[in-house]
């Protein structure tokens, strides 16, 4: 399957048609209902555990700016996943900033949702990510891979940026440094996101993290 | 729109016009136009309290709305008050050689663990506006620091922010210090932040949710005139 990252971040991705792809029973199937900002990474355990019954559905990621619209956007994908006959689904959302509101659609809709505040936890590894903000990192601005691809699109165009760079100081005022968590070993995202840095006018720091708790949560979906 | 923008000489508008262009030009975060405005308004002898209320307040107030049914993202709030910034940074001093009502005072800051302080500053501009005085904590604010505040300032209102699931619970933190000192009821206990809901603010024990800058303003000002009615009551 071929990802295209600005249709990622404003659409999202279509639900497998499973008529032409050759799966069965849909009952049998389990359905991820995603961020777009994660698509990548979910596609590409799927496809190295050989989880060929785990379908992707994505949110567009530009929600990732105004999580408020999150937790109803995930209902209305549960329930048309419920409609096309998936029994089992899970939400590979964080919290993602909706104050539990999204817990409260999970629990409502029944369905069980990746633990942690927001995606830069689970790809650190939720413990490991709460025990370096208690230690006291909380000048820090994460970027993902999918974050630093999208760098242009999500942050330096999404919050006006290149039409306002007066914003910039009100918005990243207070930020010391990106600290970019690598999914993957890619020197061309990490110099896109050095590059980000630099423009933001904060230091940089890498961490590769892989793919984190996100690996374990897909497995237990998978085992379902 | 900039060559609408070129055509009009603000100067030359009544005073009526004038004000409903300085509501369009805060809505497009003109700062310059507003700081212009302001002075020519100020020329015509216009009370700096009016100023404030009738052209920024107002102007304001409908950005609030715009902000809350989605049709303004918050780059263009942030402009905005940048404006607005710009023309209150002009009336400020003369609202208090004027002697402009004060409605109560609020102290104000982000949570310990916690950076982010745009909507907590949009909050403390649009309350200032509002004819609070304000004192604003800034970022990261320990429960000491609130309490030292409060004990120094005597605030009718104690606002606190956070952006981040993680720190919003310091809020009921800072709450049960109240509390425990036997001073919550001396205030009002106002919170705000994008991962907060009217459920989070009851079961920590807040007074009020605001869900944005302009409700902020609203819940505290119907907060003070409550207070003022029990007091002329004796209650």
């Amino acid at each position: 399957m071929r990802l295209d990252d600005d249709s990622l971040t404003e659409t999202g991705l279509a639900a497998p048609n499973l008529s032409t792809t050759g799966a069965a029973d849909v009952s049998a199937r389990v359905l991820l209902i995603a961020c777009g900002a994660l698509a990548r990474e979910i596609l590409a355990l799927t496809r190295l555990n050989g989880w060929s019954h785990l379908d992707l559905v994505c949110l567009p990621a530009k929600l990732h700016n105004v999580p408020q619209k999150i937790p109803e956007a995930v209902r209305a994908k549960v329930r048309a996943g419920r409609a096309r006959g998936y029994a089992s689904v899970y939400v590979v959302y964080a919290d993602c900033g909706t104050g539990g509101l999204l817990d409260k659609v999970c629990a409502e809709e029944g369905v069980e949702r990746i633990e942690g505040p927001h995606c830069y936890s689970f790809f650190t590894g939720n413990e490991a990510f709460a025990e370096r903000t208690e230690a006291g990192e909380i000048t820090a601005f994460y970027l993902t891979d999918f974050l630093a691809r999208q760098f242009d699109t999500l942050i330096w165009k999404g919050m006006g940026f290149d039409r306002h760079p007066e914003l910039l100081e009100m918005m990243f005022g207070n930020y010391e440094k990106i600290v970019y968590l690598a999914q993957t070993d890619d020197p061309a995202l990490e110099a896109k996101a050095r590059a980000g840095a630099k423009r933001l006018g904060l230091a940089f720091e890498m961490r590769k993290t892989g793919y984190g708790d996100l690996a374990g949560f897909l497995a237990g979906a998978a085992e379902t | 729109m900039a060559d609408e923008l070129d055509d009009i000489v603000l100067s030359e508008l009544d005073d009526d016009e004038l004000t409903l262009q300085m509501h369009d030009d805060l809505y497009d975060g003109l700062k310059e136009e507003i700081v212009e405005a302001v002075n020519i308004l100020l020329e015509r002898k216009w009370q700096p309290y009016d100023v404030l209320t009738k052209a920024l307040v107002e102007g304001m107030r409908i950005v609030g709305i715009d902000f809350r049914d989605g049709i303004l993202f918050v780059p263009e709030v942030l402009l905005a008050a940048n404006a607005m910034k710009a023309g209150m940074a002009i009336l400020k001093p003369l609202l208090i050689e004027s002697g402009a009502p004060r409605v109560g005072t609020m102290v104000i800051g982000t949570v310990k663990g916690d950076i982010h302080d745009i909507g907590k500053n949009l909050v403390s501009m649009m309350m200032e506006g509002a004819g609070f005085e304000v004192i604003n904590l800034g970022i990261n604010n320990s429960v000491e620091n609130y309490l030292e505040a409060i004990a120094t300032e005597k605030p009718d209102i104690l606002g606190m922010s956070a952006l981040l699931t993680t720190t919003m619970p310091y809020m009921k933190v800072v709450i049960d210090a109240l509390k425990a000192k036997g001073i919550r009821d001396d205030y009002i206990v106002m919170v705000g932040g994008a991962p907060l809901n009217e459920e989070f603010a009851r079961a920590i024990g807040a007074d009020a949710y605001c869900r944005d800058a302009a409700v902020a303003v609203e819940t505290a000002t119907e907060f003070m005139n409550r207070k003022h009615n029990l007091l002329a009551a004796g209650g």
